[in-house]
């Protein structure tokens, strides 16, 4: 069913990237890592449908969040990162998704990989821990183009800071801050060794991003010894049907 | 009843395409898996059909690429509500596969290097309306397509298309698959719009 969904704040992440609070009076409630599908509808009726991760946490309080990269060429993304203002509503249909979820009870390591905006899914998850009370033990690895290119900077500084069991790579493909140790490029083995854990902890691994991404990472992962059955994946294409 | 988005127009398709609903044309092939990709070696590769307790069928690479190959082209709808149509491909019917099997099951169990499994009415795979498939656009079909050879079944929604197949289990009672344990629809007709229980 497809539900009413109220826009009331509006955030910009990046240039090109927005997170949108929704209020969803019968929201059933979602897991960390699920999706929804947000509908547009045209004067006559033409109407389109891509899926967004939730960024939220899961709560009670009727509100969700999803941020939205901006395509180049999209049809949806760019009228929800640019026309849409507070007080509009679109529609929205989840959540959907039992596979790519973090479940609060979960409490073995659990390693998240982010490329780009696939961070999304994974923020969901890190918000989700600490509402929750989890003490599993996070640790993320995130890559980005360049630092500008960072979501919820803020934020996850705040939760490396402050609790010691989440702790925080940066990557950076392109682009890396002044004396940065590593130079900007894909990851790689070494990058996979130090920040990421050995395969005997036996964490859970959420990796998230573009395909070419996802595909490397994983290969990476099952190189130094992770089981593939621990890794799971969510793929967003060169259309970004995702995100 | 829909709200209106206001100011959006979306950008339709020229062409007069009938995509079934809630889908939008795309030319790339995205990848949706739940893993990682698997990476099978030809001279381990192998093809089974089973009836749960015994193997009826087995096929090495070399005497699977001995049967008869078709050339064939069809559209394929994700359901991430991507649609791509048009794409060429080459595999062995499942007419011919199941040609000398006896079995009086009525679903069969797709199941995949990476331990992936699908469920499907044993039907849906017979009468050319399925494949293994193992060239596409020309091509050896990619690992992250699901190569050496994938299950396609293109009139169900793409995630029946079993990528790195590695066997076919006939059943007499119907069981999910891993996608179909998870939310997804016990059947999958994108016309329908069966994407998720319930629909």
């Amino acid at each position: 069913m497809w539900r009413t969904a109220k826009v009331v704040s509006l955030r910009n992440e990046t240039t090109t990237a927005r997170t949108i609070t929704f209020e969803v009076p019968d929201w059933p409630g979602h897991l960390a890592g699920q999706h929804v599908d947000v509908r547009l509808t045209a004067a006559d009726g033409y109407t389109a449908v891509r899926s967004y991760s939730i960024a939220s946490a899961p709560s009670s309080d009727a509100h969700i969040e999803i941020t939205v990269e901006r395509l180049p060429n999209g049809e949806v993304s760019p009228y929800l990162t640019e026309e849409l203002v507070v007080d509009d509503r679109v529609e929205l249909r989840g959540p959907i998704g039992g596979w790519f979820v973090w479940r609060t009870q979960q409490a073995e390591p659990v390693q998240l990989i982010a490329g780009g905006s696939g961070i999304v899914p994974l923020m969901a998850m890190i918000r989700s821990r600490a509402s929750a009370g989890s003490n599993a033990p996070f640790r993320l690895l995130y890559s980005v183009s360049e630092p500008a290119a960072v979501f919820y900077r803020d934020e996850l500084r705040a939760v490396s800071d402050h609790d010691h069991s989440v702790g925080l790579t940066y990557t950076y493909t392109r682009v890396a801050p002044e004396d940065w140790p590593r130079v900007p490029g894909r990851i790689d083995p070494t990058l996979i060794a130090s920040a990421t854990w050995p395969s005997q902890h036996s964490a859970t691994c959420y990796v998230c991003g573009p395909t070419s991404f996802v595909e490397t990472a994983a290969r990476l992962l099952t190189g130094s010894g992770y089981s593939p059955d621990k890794i799971r994946t969510e793929r967003f294409g060169p259309t970004g049907d995702r995100q | 009843m829909s709200i209106i988005s206001r100011g959006f127009s979306g950008r339709r398709s020229g062409a007069d395409v009938k995509l079934p609903p809630g889908q939008y044309l795309t030319t790339d092939f995205p990848v949706l898996s739940a893993g990682p990709t698997p990476h099978v070696s030809l001279d381990r590769w192998e093809l089974t059909i089973d009836d749960g307790t015994k193997v009826l069928r087995r096929w090495d690479w070399k005497s699977f690429r001995d049967l008869p190959v078709e050339t064939f082209t069809v559209d394929l709808h994700c359901v991430t509500r991507w649609s791509k149509l048009g794409t060429r491909w080459e595999g062995v019917s499942l007419d011919t596969i199941l040609a000398d099997v006896e079995s009086d099951a009525s679903y069969a169990l797709a199941h995949s290097y990476g331990d992936y499994t699908t469920n499907l009415p044993l039907k849906d795979l017979m009468n050319r309306k399925a494949w293994i498939a193992f060239r596409f656009n020309g091509e050896d079909l990619a690992p992250e397509h699901g190569g050496p050879a994938r299950l396609l079944v293109p009139h169900l929604y793409l995630w029946k298309s079993a990528k790195w197949v590695r066997g076919i289990t006939l059943i007499h009672e119907d069981q999910p698959g891993f996608w179909e344990q998870l939310g997804y629809h016990n059947y999958g007709d994108p016309w329908r719009e069966q994407r998720h229980w319930g629909d």
